[in-house]
Formats: C-alpha cells, sequence, structure tokens
C-alpha cells in the first residue's frame, strides 16, 4: 500500500546521516572531544610522578592504571551521548524518524566511539611509555583498548539512554555500566600482563573481541529500548 | 492518497493525575483537528501519544486503520512532528540541521531554495542557528516540516515566538497542507483562523 510513495533510505544512509551530524558536532566544540582524552592523558601521568620512578613497579602496574583509566575516561564522557539530543528536543525527532532507532543509537554510538574511544587507542602508546611498556607489548594493548572502548562506548550507550531523563545522572550511570564493563577492564588489563610476562595473551584478545561483538549486535536495541522509556 | 486518523477511548494517567479519559476523535485528509485547553491540561501529552511515544493506559491511535504501535516505522515516515523544542542543533547552520533531516527521509522532491524564501530564511543559510533569534529558528522548524512533504502534520503550539507575520504564514500553510488532502493535528492556546473542516477537542 505505502509502496507507491518513495522508499525510505537505507539504513546504513541513517547510521551514517547521525555519525556524520555528531562528528560535525564535535568537530564544531572540540573541547568536548579534547576533555575526556586530557582526563585519560592526566592520570596516566600523574600515577608514575605519585608511585615514584622505580622501574619495575611503573612495568607491573602500567597496564591496570591505563585500562583504568580508559575506562573512566569513557564513562566521564558517555553522560554526554544523548544529553544533547534531550536538552534541544532532536532526541525527539529521532524517536518520531522513520529510520529504525537501534540504527539512529548505533550512529551515535560510533560517532562517540570515534571521538572518544579511538583518540585515546592512538594516544596510548605516548603514555605506555611513560610506564616502560616493551615496544612489543604496545602492540596489544592497543588492541585491547581497540576493541574494549568499542565495547565501552556500546554497553555506555544502554546506560547514557537509561539516565537522560535524570538531571546529573552520572553516577547512575557509572554504576549501572559498571558491572558490564568489569569484564572488560579485567580482560584488558590482564591480557596486557601477559603480554607484557612473555605468557599467552590470544585467547585475552578473543575474549574481548567476543564481548565487542556481543555489544555490537544487542547494545543498540537495548539502548533504543530504553531511549524509549526514559522519553514516555 | 487518502489517509485516517483515528483514535478511540484513550486514557492517560500521569503520577495521580488523569490527563484525559476516553478520548477519541477520527480525522480524515483535508481535515484538522485542533486541540484546545489552558496550559499543563495534556495537549503536549496527547500529540505525544499520538506520535507513539507514550504508552496509554487504554485505547490507541490508529493510522489507516492499523494501530501506529504496530506499524511505527512507515506511520512515522508520514508525520513530521514541529514539537516545543525546536530539535535543532545550534552549533550547525541551516542547511546541515535540514541536510541531515533530509537524509532520514525519502526524497521530496521540494525546492529547496522556494521553501527557504516562502520562510524568509534564505539569508541564514550559513549562520549557526544559535545566532539566530528563536522566531528565526522555529521558521527553519517550519522549513524542515515542509521539506518533509508528508500527509500529516502535528504542530505543538507552532505560533510560538512567531512574529505576526509568521503566524499568518502558518496559518496559510495550514490550509494550503489541507487543500493538499493532508492531515493536520494542531495544539494551540490562540485563537486559530483556519478556514477547513476543523474539529476541536476541548481538552480539561
Amino acid at each position: 500500500m505505502s509502496d507507491s510513495g518513495p522508499q525510505i533510505p537505507g539504513i546504513f544512509s541513517g547510521l551514517w546521516a547521525t555519525a556524520r551530524r555528531d562528528l560535525l558536532l564535535a568537530w564544531k566544540r572540540p573541547g568536548d572531544v579534547l576533555n575526556p582524552l586530557f582526563f585519560f592523558a592526566m592520570v596516566c601521568t600523574l600515577f608514575p610522578l605519585a608511585i615514584g620512578p622505580s622501574p619495575e613497579q611503573l612495568e607491573f602496574i602500567g597496564p591496570g592504571v591505563l585500562w583504568v583509566a580508559a575506562l573512566l575516561s569513557t564513562l566521564l564522557s558517555l553522560n554526554s551521548l544523548f544529553l544533547g539530543d534531550f536538552e534541544d528536543g532532536s532526541l525527539d525527532q529521532l524517536l518520531v524518524s522513520p529510520q529504525p532507532l537501534p540504527v539512529l543509537a548505533l550512529g551515535k554510538t560510533l560517532a562517540h566511539w570515534l571521538t572518544s574511544g579511538l583518540p585515546l587507542v592512538l594516544v596510548s602508546p605516548i603514555l605506555a611509555v611513560t610506564y616502560r611498556m616493551p615496544a612489543s607489548v604496545v602492540p596489544v594493548m592497543m588492541l585491547t583498548l581497540l576493541l574494549g572502548t568499542i565495547s565501552l562506548s556500546l554497553l555506555g550507550s544502554i546506560g547514557a539512554a537509561l539516565t537522560v531523563g535524570l538531571h546529573r545522572g552520572t553516577a547512575l550511570l557509572s554504576l549501572l555500566i559498571l558491572p558490564l564493563a568489569m569484564p572488560v577492564l579485567l580482560l584488558g588489563a590482564n591480557t596486557v600482563s601477559l603480554a607484557a610476562g612473555n605468557d599467552i595473551y590470544t585467547t585475552g584478545v578473543w575474549a574481548l573481541g567476543a564481548y565487542a561483538i556481543a555489544s555490537l549486535s544487542l547494545a543498540p536495541y537495548a539502548t533504543a529500548a530504553a531511549l524509549r522509556i526514559s522519553n514516555e | 492518497m487518502t489517509a485516517k486518523l483515528s483514535a478511540d477511548d484513550l486514557t492517560l494517567i500521569r503520577g495521580e493525575r488523569c490527563l484525559f479519559e476516553g478520548l477519541g476523535f477520527a480525522l480524515n485528509s483535508g481535515e484538522l483537528l485542533l486541540l484546545e485547553g489552558r496550559n499543563g491540561c495534556g495537549k503536549t501529552s496527547l500529540m505525544r501519544a499520538i506520535a507513539g511515544m507514550l504508552s496509554l493506559e487504554t485505547g490507541q491511535v490508529l493510522w489507516n486503520d492499523v494501530p501506529v504501535l504496530k506499524q511505527r516505522q512507515t506511520f512515522h515516515g508520514e508525520l513530521v512532528w514541529l514539537a516545543h523544542r525546536t530539535g535543532l542543533k545550534g552549533d550547525l547552520n541551516m542547511v546541515e540541521n535540514l541536510h541531515f533531516e533530509e537524509s532520514l527521509r525519502p526524497q521530496s522532491g521540494r525546492d529547496r531554495e522556494a521553501v527557504y524564501a516562502r520562510l524568509g530564511i534564505e539569508r541564514l543559510k550559513r549562520l549557526p542557528l544559535r545566532s539566530l533569534s528563536a522566531g528565526q529558528q522555529r521558521r527553519v522548524a517550519l522549513a524542515r516540516m515542509l521539506l518533509a512533504d508528508v500527509p500529516l502534520w502535528l504542530l505543538d503550539e507552532p505560533f510560538t515566538n512567531l512574529d505576526r507575520e509568521g503566524r499568518k504564514l502558518v496559518m496559510e500553510l495550514a490550509e494550503e497542507h489541507l487543500a493538499a488532502g493532508g492531515l493536520c493535528v494542531m495544539a494551540a492556546h490562540q485563537d486559530v483562523d483556519i478556514n477547513g473542516p476543523v474539529t476541536k477537542i476541548q481538552m480539561q
């Protein structure tokens, strides 16, 4: 019946349009992108200063500190994922858009990862040097961070969607997300530690990859449902 | 193409308050539904319910005799909602904002420049929306509505922030939309002077 009318653009154009708009917004307000990155860099550089320059100690805590800092900086940036859209009413417009909501939510999450997760992965080698991380371990760390931040952005989008209507929902968001984010942190930090100790680490990488794929396939639907609930 | 928006026995309870109960209407192509009532009486809630964004206690909204919740995407493809908050990004300019909205919908084939000129916003293309006045931003939201070129308009207080000419323009646009076989649901607390078949719902 409705086939007579022009077809709605495919889901990839919806995904791309949302991601593009958010990237454009991030480009116009670079502060929002740089804040979490700055936080990540700051935490990572302050630890060696506070703990002291003992190489063994730094080598030992390095993976853990980098990973905790990455997790916290992602949590910090998640709060704003839907907040701007909620405040100016564009979230309502997304809810009545002819495009499927999970796709639009995924587009927003993709933009979030590109502006928060990916920069973090890219600067991590510089920070790893502070912890005397061997050059052979750095690619492993980057790979785990890459897969881990994808999971964190996706899982975090569920929490961000649930808390978008609440004022000052940051603490609640962190509480909601932490149980889901814990496996990512444990797998990530331990995999890097294993690689640094010349142990077999590939299992951890596969597990992180599996976690990222599971998040990718489930989180957009949960986020869409959460957005509908919190906007009733 | 004719379309039909109807609702039957809608009840919405918010907290302790019953906003409306047993509310029903039927709207055909070319008809206007006018929601009247004082502030806070549930006009916006009813509009959100029509758009399928609220879960109702009882009743359902039907689009072409099919419940909207069963065909959310089709229905959303045929409506445009001019809400109280414009839903436009202050950091982006008009063209960027409208381009985003257009890329989510089918190509309407409307002449953009003509729409801009009609709304008097053709000179504002490259300015970030933040720097425009509230009335100008509302005109951009009207441009989005016109460019979508869909049968059902949901207009929530469309006259807010508009000057006298702007209000007249909105009424003209609504009249043209109705004449072309469109449907329009409008919530307003001002006098609305629109030629055409009007159904009024006075909300308590």
